[in-house]
Parts: C-alpha cells; sequence; structure tokens
C-alpha cells in the first residue's frame, strides 16, 4: 500500500531537509522523497495541513514500561500507546522491572509484548550487573543478542567505579553505550528533593546537584580510559552539564539528555500551586532555576544530545502518600512534545531542525538503533506534528495506564497530529485537522 | 484564619496576634476551681498522633476538655500503620465519623498539607516532620510577650540542631514575622542549606549569637533523627555548643531561657541552666495549654469568616 504525505513541511536534518517535500510511503518504507511527487491511483494521499510538521518518528530513549512486573502502572501495550499517542515511534526501556532485564528471557518477553501490541517499537536496555546489584555483570552478550541496545543499571548508578570501568570496556565490543543513573548514593542518603532554600523551608531532606555531578565526572573518566561510550540520562544540575562539556572538550565519547521537566520546572514546584505535590517528587529531583536555565542554554547550544522523558508511570494511590513516603518519577510520553514546542521552538530556543535532532536523530545514533532519518528505503517511521495546536492536558484522557503528571491541566501551544510506525498510521490526534 | 493551621507560613502577624490574645483569655479559664467551659460541647477532637509525643499530645488533650469537646487520642504508630494502612485510608474512615477537627502529629513533612486536601474536618499540625510546629511557636511567642511585651526589636538566639527542626522553622517564620533580630546557631552540619533566604542571621559562634540576646532558645539534638555523622561525639557537642552558665552571662541581664522539650541535659543544656532563674521552660509548658485552647477555639468555636474557609 502506498501513501503520500503531500504538502508538509519535511524537517530532516540527518539528509540535510527543511522544506515542502512530499513524502511516499510503501509498505514499510520511505519510497521517495521529493517536491509535488505525482499522485497515481490506488495511493492514499493525505494532506499535511499548512503549517504542519513531518519528521522522521520520535524515539525516547528513556520509559519505564513496568512489565514485567508492575503491571498495574504501565504495561508495554500501555506504555507504547502513550508513546505513539505522545508523537514517539520508537522507545528504549529501562531494565528495572521485576524481575530486571538482566537476561536473554526477560528481554525476549517485552519484545513479545511488544510485538503484540503492535505499536510503537521497543528497544530494550539490559542491566549492567545482575540483579542491578552493583557485584557482577550481568550476560551482556546474551542480552545483545536478545536485542537490548544498551546497558544500564537505571534506578541507581553503576555502583563502583571498578564496575563502570569493565562495563565500558566489555560493552565497546558491542559497540553499546551504557547509560548511567548519576548519583553518589551516600551523598544523596534518603534525600527527596534538592537540596537548597525550598527543602530547607519545606524540611524535605535534600540531595545536593553534586551527587549527580560527581558520578558523572567519575564516569566521564572511565569513559576516557576505556574509550568506551557512556550517556548520561536525565540530567538535571548546571554542574553535570559543565562536566559534560568538559568531557566533551576532552574528546571523551560522552553524551547526555534532558527531560522536559527539567527544562520547564523547578523545585518551587514543590511549594506551589500544590504544596508537597507527589508529583513533583522525582530522581534527580527538579533543581532551582539557574539549574533550569542552564538545560535550556546546553539545548540551545547544542551541548545537551537528548530531550528524553524518563517515562515514570506510578498508581494513583502509590502517589498519594506522605512526600518522603511516594516513589519517585512523572509520566512523560504524552507532554513531551507539547513542552519542547511551548518553552523550546515558541521561545526561540531550538529551531525546529535542532529539536527532531534532540527528539529523533541523536537517540537513534547513539542507541546505534534505525530511526532518526526519512531517506529513501529507511523505514516509514514518521511523526506529523502540529506546531500550533492548542494542547490542553488533561491527565485522566492519558493513555498511559498512571496519571501522575505535575502538568494536568496546563495549556500548550504545539502538539502531535500523527504517528506512522513502518507505513502504518497508529495514532491520529482527533483535535488536529488531519486526515490520515 | 484559614480552615486548617498547617503552619505559621500561612499566618499574617494579625492572625498571630489574634492568637496570642485569644490565648491570654484561655489562660484564665485554667486557673478556676472547675477548669471548665462549654465552647466546644459537641465538637469532636480526634488527636491523630503517628509519633510518640507526651508533651503536645497532653497538652492539646487538656485543651481540648477544658473547651468541652468530646476528644480522643489514636495512636497510629501500634495500629494501623503495621497492618500497611495509608495515612490518607486512615483519615477517611475518621473522617466518615464525622469529627470537627483532626489535630494530626506525623514524622513525614507536609503529612498535615495531604490530609488537608483529603478531609473536611479542620486540620491542626502538631508537628509534620522538619517542617512545622505551629502551636509550638504560637506558644513560644506567647511567652517571650509575657517577659518582654513587643517582639519586635528583641535579639533571639536559636541554638542546637536547625537542620531537623520543625520548632526552628515555625519559630523562625513567626518571629521575622514580627519583626525580630534572629540569630541561628549550630554545628555546619545541621544548617539547613538556605535558611538565610528566611531572613535570619546564622553563625556557628555561640557567643556571638547570644551576646546580648534577650532570648535564648535551645533545640533539642535529635538523637532519634542521627542517622549521619553530623559531629563527632555529645561531649563535644556539649563543649561547643552547650549552654552554660558561662555563655548566658553573655546575653542581657534578663534574658529568658527556652526549650520545647524534651532536654537533654548535659548534651544542649546544662542541667543549671535548665533550673536556673532565666529558665522560663515549665512555663512554656503551661501556656502551651492556653494557646491550643486558643487556637481550638478560633478554628472550631470562634471562627469568625467561616464562609470564607
Amino acid at each position: 500500500m502506498k501513501r503520500l504525505l503531500k504538502g508538509g513541511r519535511l524537517v530532516d536534518p540527518a539528509n540535510s531537509r527543511d522544506g515542502m517535500f512530499d513524502v511516499l510511503i510503501d509498505g514499510d518504507r520511505i519510497a521517495k522523497i521529493g517536491r509535488d511527487l505525482p499522485v497515481h491511483d490506488g495511493m492514499t494521499v493525505v494532506d499535511i495541513p499548512s503549517g504542519y510538521i513531518v519528521c522522521p518518528g520520535l524515539i525516547d530513549m528513556h520509559v519505564h514500561l513496568r512489565e514485567p512486573g508492575q503491571e498495574h502502572k504501565e504495561t508495554v501495550a500501555t506504555g507504547t500507546a502513550a508513546a505513539v499517542a505522545g508523537g514517539f515511534t520508537a522507545v528504549a526501556c529501562m531494565p528495572n522491572t521485576s524481575p530486571v532485564n538482566d537476561n536473554a528471557g526477560v528481554t525476549e518477553y517485552m519484545l513479545k509484548k511488544a510485538a503484540e501490541a503492535n505499536l510503537a517499537r521497543v528497544y530494550p536496555i539490559g542491566a549492567v550487573s545482575r540483579g542491578q546489584k552493583g557485584e557482577q555483570l550481568a550476560d551482556i552478550a546474551e542480552l545483545r543478542a536478545a536485542g537490548c541496545v544498551a546497558i544500564t543499571d537505571d534506578g541507581r548508578p553503576v555502583a563502583t567505579a571498578l564496575l563502570m570501568r569493565r562495563a565500558l570496556e566489555y560493552a565497546s565490543m558491542f559497540d553499546m553505550p551504557v547509560i548511567e543513573h548519576c548519583e553518589d548514593q551516600t551523598l544523596k542518603g534518603d534525600g527527596v528533593a534538592h537540596e537548597g532554600f525550598q527543602a530547607s523551608s519545606l524540611g524535605l531532606r535534600g540531595i545536593p546537584s553534586e551527587a549527580e555531578a560527581i558520578m558523572a565526572l567519575r564516569d566521564i573518566s572511565l569513559s576516557s580510559l576505556t574509550g568506551g561510550a557512556v550517556h548520561i540520562a536525565h540530567m538535571s544540575a548546571r554542574q553535570t552539564l559543565a562536566a559534560v562539556r568538559f568531557g566533551k572538550a576532552q574528546g571523551a565519547r560522552v553524551t547526555c539528555e534532558v527531560t522536559p521537566h527539567h527544562f520547564v520546572l523547578t523545585d518551587e514546584t514543590l511549594a506551589a500551586p500544590i504544596p508537597y505535590d507527589t508529583n513533583a517528587k522525582m530522581n534527580p529531583p527538579l533543581r532551582e532555576t539557574a539549574d533550569r536555565d542552564a538545560m535550556i542554554e546546553g539545548l540551545s547550544d547544542g551541548s545537551i544530545d537528548v530531550i528524553a522523558t524518563d517515562h515514570a508511570p506510578h498508581a494513583a494511590d502509590e502517589k498519594q502518600v506522605e512526600f518522603d513516603n511516594a516513589p519517585f518519577g512523572i509520566t512523560g510520553l504524552e507532554t513531551a512534545v507539547p513542552l519542547c514546542f511551548d518553552r523550546l521552538v515558541h521561545k526561540g530556543i531550538v529551531s525546529l531542525p535542532r529539536l527532531v535532532e534532540l527528539l529523533s536523530v541523536n537517540p537513534a545514533t547513539i542507541l546505534r538503533v534505525p530511526g532518526g532519518s526519512l531517506g529513501e528505503g529507511a523505514p516509514a517511521d514518521v511523526t506529523i506534528l502540529a506546531p500550533d495546536l492548542a494542547v490542553t492536558v488533561v491527565a485522566a484522557r492519558m493513555k498511559s495506564k498512571s496519571k501522575n503528571t505535575p502538568f494536568d491541566g496546563w495549556d500548550l501551544r504545539g502538539g502531535v497530529a500523527a504517528t506512522i510506525v513502518g507505513g502504518r498510521v497508529v495514532y491520529v490526534n482527533q483535535s488536529a485537522h488531519l486526515v490520515i | 484564619m484559614k480552615k486548617d493551621l498547617l503552619g505559621i507560613a500561612d499566618l499574617t502577624p494579625d492572625d498571630i496576634y489574634r492568637v496570642l490574645e485569644t490565648a491570654d483569655a484561655m489562660r484564665e479559664v485554667g486557673q478556676r476551681p472547675i477548669k471548665k467551659v462549654p465552647t466546644l460541647r459537641g465538637k469532636t477532637v480526634v488527636n491523630l498522633f503517628y509519633e510518640p509525643s507526651t508533651r503536645t499530645r497532653t497538652s492539646f488533650e487538656i485543651a481540648e476538655k477544658r473547651l468541652s469537646a468530646d476528644t480522643l487520642n489514636v495512636a497510629v504508630a501500634a495500629s494501623s500503620v503495621l497492618k500497611g494502612e495509608t495515612l490518607v485510608d486512615t483519615a477517611m474512615n475518621i473522617e466518615a465519623m464525622s469529627p470537627d477537627m483532626i489535630v494530626l502529629r506525623h514524622a513525614c513533612s507536609g503529612a498535615c498539607h495531604l490530609l488537608s486536601r483529603i478531609c473536611k474536618s479542620r486540620i491542626i499540625n502538631a508537628g509534620d516532620g522538619m517542617h512545622e510546629h505551629p502551636t509550638q511557636a504560637l506558644l513560644d511567642a506567647f511567652t517571650i510577650k509575657e517577659h518582654k511585651k513587643d517582639i519586635a526589636g528583641l535579639k533571639i538566639a536559636i541554638v542546637g540542631d536547625l537542620l531537623h527542626s520543625r520548632v526552628l522553622r515555625s519559630n523562625a517564620l513567626l518571629l521575622t514575622k514580627l519583626g525580630a533580630e534572629l540569630w541561628v546557631c549550630g554545628p555546619p552540619t545541621l544548617v539547613p542549606p538556605g535558611i538565610e533566604c528566611l531572613g535570619v542571621h546564622v553563625t556557628t559562634s555561640v557567643d556571638e549569637a547570644v551576646r546580648d540576646a534577650d532570648v535564648i532558645m535551645m533545640l533539642r539534638i535529635q538523637q532519634e533523627r542521627m542517622q549521619g555523622a553530623f559531629f563527632p561525639s555529645l561531649r563535644e557537642y556539649f563543649n561547643v555548643f552547650g549552654m552554660t552558665t558561662e555563655r548566658v552571662k553573655l546575653a542581657k541581664p534578663d534574658v529568658i531561657i527556652m526549650h520545647p522539650g524534651p532536654m537533654n541535659r548535659g548534651v544542649e543544656i546544662a542541667s543549671d541552666v535548665a533550673d536556673g532563674p532565666y529558665s522560663v521552660i515549665l512555663e512554656q509548658v503551661a501556656n502551651g495549654v492556653a494557646v491550643r485552647m486558643a487556637v481550638l477555639y478560633l478554628l472550631a468555636g470562634g471562627v469568625e469568616d467561616e464562609a470564607a474557609a
């Protein structure tokens, strides 16, 4: 079956295209890109409304799908439904499931569930260490063969410098990055919020920014030592960004990501509008204005490689508890694009091609997965964006099984019109003016 | 005043003065042969305590009984928590029995805010984690005012474990709202980051803090919260930060010494200071009943702006 996306602005930085190009999809592949492509019989023609953007499918390289083990929070099916509703054609899912994804059996289970759901592509990320215990390397070759695209002990850092060194060395033989949740556990202690005036005034135990930066510096040094690629997950502190810039300047193989909540919110969200809102509790914590502004600067100047959501669904009753006792994390898949448009693109901080790099090209490059490009012959993973669509975030209407978002009720400008995975239209936004 | 008393942060200076004036009237009730007025007759007050407390719970209970409220104590530490019931579920069950007020003591900061959002009952914060202990700050202000008349312009030193102290946070908010010059002092490991943003002077020198002070308030070293090594030993702590007669001499001759209790004698305060002529520690306890009667009265009985709540 052939589908012609006609009349949209194609933003495809991997192929240096930004302009009015038609996109012809044949089956699950991109067949042709060109200006004013001819319409033939049997083609489904999709007229892309003026102002809409056609771009390579977005890839979220940091999500928690919770299956197996915590299906009350999310399943692969509900998580990938949330992904495609958020414009993501692929997600990389973290190994801190129950059991941990430290062996081929768990990886294969995730991939089987993803095939059954048949929505977004799912790229499992394996554990660095067996059981994420930080003691012994997991069977990384086996994980790789089963389909894992990277390794991480996300949720906690790789416990020791020695284990991180071994992980970087060992994973380099498969050209897999090691993704690090940077956090010195001793400095973090039992902290629940960014260490600063807000936490002090609310009587919450603090997590200093340096808990993150110290670990990032360790890992960047170990990357230099081993030549292995390290990717710093969900960066939150300006000190960590400085560490990444330092590493990049030294030629270390370091990349990094930031979440929408860390470039939109600050620790003032702890106090207002809802005091002690557990949807403002995430790890790493929301930091100060200077950190939030540093993240925006890093997005603007190119020091930050990726925007990832750290989509962390939790059931309502798990979050409706004392702040200290609430789990860390918020959902992110269905709010990322509106937040990126509203806070980055429309404010002139990043251009559209740069946004596509952050959300598609660079995650594909770092994880060495297909996508990030709409070249002829590439998989037909396409996201259609509506930059001026008025979006009101309604948590209750989200596809994710969990509704733990601090953005409920927010009015934002810019959203997703449709999502196409392997040539199949898997999501159409009913409030966008798109007949597909 | 608002529906609930969650913290000093929500009170205006006028609110604070109204509580203190009402407390002055309430104190007289405790001096009668029959220490009871019918003000809260027919009102149900639940004292929901998730942390062990002798002084605060007793003080609230006496205050409630003197106002003729029907009062009951729920000490949750030993019951529902062990069965895995959440705070919200426990509160909703209590709510189902239509109490008028819930006095909550909880180890987690913000626990009262959580209940405030889900409960129709009025919530009184009797201490939430490291956050606030508003009735303690109100009774401290009442005690200071008795001795010093006007709080504005006084030099007040608070010395001890600032980091873990809800008494510090409530007092810092209250005393700065009323115009005191507040000095806080403790080892750097026990100073909350950014505390100077509350408009207080921070020092590690006890001498600097207490010099010419009108009021010295000692904070308890909360050994139960000490999971980290915040200072080398209790002995060293006393040597550097303990309140001794010599240090008290640096303060004004009419200084008063306060402590929210329970005291660690020989740790943060020398026994001769605790029992000495400047000590108003037991007055604080006595005033606590009157201040809590005032809070209960204003929230439940004497609410003037019910419609606004």
